[in-house]
Parts: structure tokens; sequence; C-alpha cells
């Protein structure tokens, strides 16, 4: 058995090139499910500080401890009664199929790390919420649940103090505002997914009135080995000021697009000249965003960045889910912006009015530019349009998200936003009809089939 | 298409004086076993869709107000759910639906071609069905598999990358299948 030194992707480890399942026996052959022993070996306190110290930030995209988020919840004693520990696995975020992997290759490892999160918690009921097209993650968290239980290894009494645990699969129906923690509670109520208002946080009045922690699929992950090698090799398993690994992914003109476990902390450009195997032949790298749809671009400039959540905000950007998503010299900037704004026009809430109608505003103008009937006061309206949909001016992240790809692209690609409006067509060929016709492009109409749609369309047209 | 989503008075609007659909025992079962996940039953409002989904392809005002009895909520308060899910269908779709992921990965990597040639090849437009009845087209966001972009969906089934041509192929081997 290899010593812990020898450990360096551990999240990966065990899961296999052929796209098999992991199975419970492989799993527990593995040291599998012996960190949940462990860990409920010791008081939830000392577990949680235990997670506090090794600095585990959450891998959803916002990187907040772990540990402080389950510190936050209201205690058993002040407040007696159901806690509830969720995952979310709503993997939405345009360019990121990072939990997908985990949760196909090795769903015990997912369920682990949610027990030992629940424990730390003091919760005894736990949901994973899951996008509704994986498919497969479903089926096999459904298998990796039933086995686990049925193996004793979660349920009733798990340790000398009497805790029990229920874990729940919860299969979504679509729509990315799931992602954001108070609308995924409320979907999980079944209700429409629109995020409340905070405060409360969900650590004191989170699913059905109680107290609620959420954690991201990889960030639970991490737990088992945590637990299982310690701190300070957690800790060695990161190369700048973050601890542990990340998995990163590339998406875009790249020779191989995929999903890599590294060293937090990873450059840039090692992940996209080395892992990703560079950019195809005759294409050449522009800018990326680096952990997804809402992150600003980054830039030729910043390859030689770390990977890692403050190094890449002071850069201007943020890690995000630190799958990038790559702008080539032959994509158009203004259209790939466009296509971003579309998602987000379409997958807002409608909950309140700098989303609901700001993005679809938004999106009219960068179709006017992309159809070549841009003017050149339009780059000005976009950057006053940013800052309307900007943090403290709406009722979640989502618009705020949706501006950063928006203003950095105007910061670093200006050119191209004037050479629009100057040649009056998309320089790059793209037919900005595409976008104005509403049966040839779907963000521009309501979904025809579920109903659900967008509400500021019409309102929008400017 | 528009003869196939007849069954409301107005475009949009449900019809709340349509007769009730039982559910099928097998339906109430799955319906009850999931409710008990939760503390409240309405918590599976959204898992009971889909029950009902898997079933008939896609939830008929009858069956809302069924999901409704069941569950202790009001036709409307199920409706409102069901109309905010992009994966739950209010009309009846074709026997495979086919989405295409049209957000940014696959954009750049060529999805109006996919979503072009599909169109053409079915004479519909997104959000339409094939004139056969078997092939719904839906547009999607993006469904996690970047990695394999331009991606679509076929049935439960993701596939990527995609050509047109092959996108072409398994369109006709899921009809194929079908009929």
């Amino acid at each position: 058995m290899n010593t812990a030194a020898d450990i360096k992707t551990p999240l990966s480890n065990r899961i296999k090139t052929d796209g098999s399942v992991t199975t419970l026996s492989e799993y527990q052959a593995d040291y599998g499910y012996q960190a949940l022993k462990t860990a409920l070996a010791m008081s939830s306190a000392d577990l949680l500080n235990l997670v506090k110290d090794a600095n585990l930030k959450g891998r959803g995209g916002a990187g907040f401890s772990a540990g402080l988020k389950w510190s936050f919840m209201s205690p058993p004693e002040k407040n007696p009664g159901p806690r509830y520990l969720i995952c979310n696995a709503d993997e939405m975020e345009p360019g990121t199929f990072k939990d997908r992997w985990l949760m196909e290759g090795d769903p015990h490892q997912l369920i682990e790390g949610l027990a030992i999160a629940a424990y730390a918690a003091q919760a005894e009921t736990a949901y994973i919420f899951l996008r509704a097209d994986y498919e497969i993650c479903a089926e096999r968290l459904e298998t990796a649940i039933s086995d686990a239980c049925a193996a004793g290894l979660i349920g009733k009494n798990m340790n000398d103090g009497g805790y029990s645990l229920d874990i729940y699969l919860h299969t979504s129906a679509g729509r990315y505002i799931c992602g954001e923690e108070t609308a995924l509670i409320n979907s999980l109520e079944g209700k429409r997914a629109i995020p409340r208002a905070k405060p409360p946080f969900p650590q004191i009045s989170g699913l059905f009135g109680r107290p609620t922690a959420v954690n991201n699929v990889e960030t639970l992950c991490n737990l088992p080995h945590i637990v299982q090698h310690g701190v300070d090799w957690f800790a060695n398993l990161g190369i700048g000021e973050d601890n542990g690994t990340k998995l990163y992914g590339v998406s875009g003109r790249v020779k191989n697009p995929a999903c890599w476990e590294l060293p937090i902390g990873t450059t840039v450009r090692e992940i996209i000249e080395v892992h990703a195997g560079g950019m195809q032949d005759g294409v050449e790298l522009r800018g990326f965003l680096p952990g997804g749809g809402s992150t600003d671009f980054l830039t030729t400039e910043h390859l030689d960045l770390a990977m890692d959540f403050g190094t890449i905000a002071k850069a201007g950007s943020r890690m995000g889910t630190g799958t990038m998503i790559l702008l080539d010299d032959q994509t158009c900037p203004v259209g790939m912006v466009l296509n971003l704004i579309e998602f987000f026009a379409q997958e807002s809430c409608g909950w309140c009015t700098p989303c609901r109608n700001g993005l679809p505003y938004i999106r009219q103008v960068l179709r006017n530019l992309e159809s070549g009937i841009g003017k050149p006061e339009d780059l000005e309206t976009l950057l006053e349009m940013c800052g309307y949909i900007g943090i403290g001016n709406t009722h979640c992240a989502l618009a705020p998200g949706a501006a950063e790809p928006l203003q950095s692209a105007l910061k670093y690609f200006r050119e191209d936003f004037e050479a629009h409006v100057n040649e009056h067509c998309c320089p790059y060929g793209n037919s900005g009809a595409e976008n104005d016709q509403p049966h040839s492009h779907s963000h521009s109409q309501d979904n025809p089939v579920s109903g659900s749609h967008d509400q500021a369309e019409e309102a929008a047209e400017i | 298409m528009s003869s196939l989503i007849a069954t409301n008075a107005m475009p949009g609007k449900s019809n709340w004086r349509a007769e009730i659909e039982p559910l099928t025992d097998q339906e109430r079962t799955d319906i009850e076993h999931l409710a008990s996940h939760y503390p409240r039953a309405q918590a599976a409002t959204i898992e009971a869709l889909k029950v009902v989904q898997m079933n008939d392809g896609w939830v008929s005002d009858g069956k809302v107000k069924a999901i409704a009895d069941q569950l202790g909520m009001s036709p409307d308060e199920v409706d409102s759910v069901a109309t905010f899910y992009n994966r739950i269908y209010r009309k009846p779709v074709g026997k495979t639906v086919v989405a295409i992921c049209d957000s940014v990965s696959c954009w750049i990597m060529g999805y109006r071609d996919l979503q072009e040639t599909i169109c053409e090849h079915l004479d519909t437009p997104l959000g339409g069905t094939s004139a056969d009845g078997e092939i719904t087209l839906l547009p999607t966001p993006c469904l996690g598999v970047c990695d394999k972009a331009p991606a679509a969906m076929l049935g439960d089934k993701i596939e990527g990358p995609l050509t047109p041509e092959q996108l072409k192929e398994l369109v006709e081997k899921a009809r194929g299948q079908q009929s």
C-alpha cells in the first residue's frame, strides 16, 4: 500500500480510465470508508476543527472555508431539531464538467465525504442535489447509497454516540439557478428555484427552516483523504498558498480537452500547454475564462499565474470552478460574450429587475453589434449596464457573474467591439441574423415545450 | 407541432376544468416513496412530475391535478413548479427528445452546424417535433461534457463530440428503434 506521501492525486486515484465505476468492494480495498470510521470516533467539534485547520476551500467556485461554513450553523443546544447537509451536485456552470467525473468514477468517495461532513455538521439527514442530465451519475450514486446502507456503513447508530444518517439522492429538473445555494434549498423543498433573501443564511435557517450547510461535490470528496492522511499531508499537496489538489479542466480549441487532478496552484500555462496539449494547429490562444462562464477573461499575459483562489483574484478574475474555457484568435470575442449573456438571460429566475430586464437589454445590444447595426455609444452602454447588474444591486450572484466576462471582454478585446461598429458586421463572419431570428436560435425564444420562459424578452427589445 | 398541443384552451394557460387523469398505482407508490424522503410531501413535487413524465413523456393538465391531489397542493402550485424547470414538459413531445447543447464551449466548437443541419434534416425549428411525431428538438444549456463539445443528449444519453453527420445518424437510429 502506498504511504500517504506517495498519494498525489487522492480524488482521482480510484477513477478508472475505462469509464467503469469503482465498486464498494474495490473502494473498501483501497482504504475506503476507513476515514469515516476514524471521523466517527472523534467528536463532531474535533472533526470540524481538523477540516478548518486543513483550510479546505470550497471547490464549487466561491472558495469559502468548508470548516468555517459548518461552524456558522446554529448549534443543536440552542436550536434543537433536524439539521441538514446538502451536496451541491448541480454542476451547470458553462464550461464545467469536473464533478461529473468524480461522481461517475468514484461515487463512494462522495458518499463517504458527505457522511463525514454531515457528522461534522451534526446533521442526520443529507441530500445530494444532482442536476437532471447526469443520468449515469444518478444511477451510480443510487447504487452506491444502497450498497453503503446494506453494508451497514451508513444508517443507524454508526458510532458509540448513536449517530445516525440518512442520505437521499434528489435528481433535479434543470435550471442553472439551482446551483445558487438558497435557490437549491427552495428547489429541494419542491418550489421554484428562486434564491432567498439573506440573512438569514442557510446555516441559521435553511432547508425547511432548519440549520443547513451546502457543500460542493469536489469539496466533499476531499474530506476522507484529509481525515485519513492529516492536515500536513493536505497542505503539502498544494503548490502555492492554497492546500490540496484541484480538478482543472480545459475546453475550447485545444488538442486534448479534458479534466485533470493537479496540485492546486499549478500554472495556467502548464494546464493549457502540457495537460491540454496546447492549442489545435492553426489557432492561437487569445484569452481564457479561468473558472467557468461567470468569471472575468484573462489573457496570454496571465499564463504564468498560479491557478489558486488568491492569485487569480489579484489578476482581476476568479478561479471559480477551475474549468477554463479558451478563446482562440479565430473565435469572435463579442460572439462568445453574446453566447454567455444569452445563457444568463435565459437562466435568470426573473425575481429581481436588474437581472430580469438588464440581461436581455445587454443581449440586444450585443446582438446589434454582431449583426452590424451597433453604434459607437453601445460600448459605453454595455459598461454602464455592467454596473447596474453588479454586486449589491441584485438578489443573487447570477447577474454580477454574467457581467464578469462582459466587462473584462470590453477591457481586453475592446478593438473587436469597435471593429463590429466600424465595419458594420462581425469581422469573424458570424451572421448576426442567427441571433435575431427567434426560430433559429434557442435563447431568443421561450422554451416552447417546458413553458419556462424568459420574462423580459419583449420588455427589453430596444 | 401545433396539432399536438391543442390540449389547452389558450396557449400557455392551464385548463383546470380538464378532467383529473388518475395516477397509476405504480405512480402513486413511487411518489409516496419519494415524498417519504422529506418532512413535507410537497418537497417531492419535482420528482412526482418526473415520475409521470417518465411514463407519459410529458405532464398533462389532468396529471398536474392528480399530483396536486396526492401531495395536498393546488394545481396552480404544482404548475408553477412544473413551468419553472426546463426538463419538465407541459406539452407533448416526440418519443425521443434530442437536446442540443448551445452553451459556450459547444458554441466555440461548432454547435451551430449541428443545430442547422438537424433542424433542416427534421424540417423543424428548435422546440418543434418531426412530422412523424418521433423526435422533438430542444436547445439545452451546458450539458457538462465540455471536453466532448459539441455535444447533444438523445433521450437520456449524452453524446459528443459530434459532427452534423454523426448527429443525423444517431437521430435516425433513435427513430428506427422507436418505430
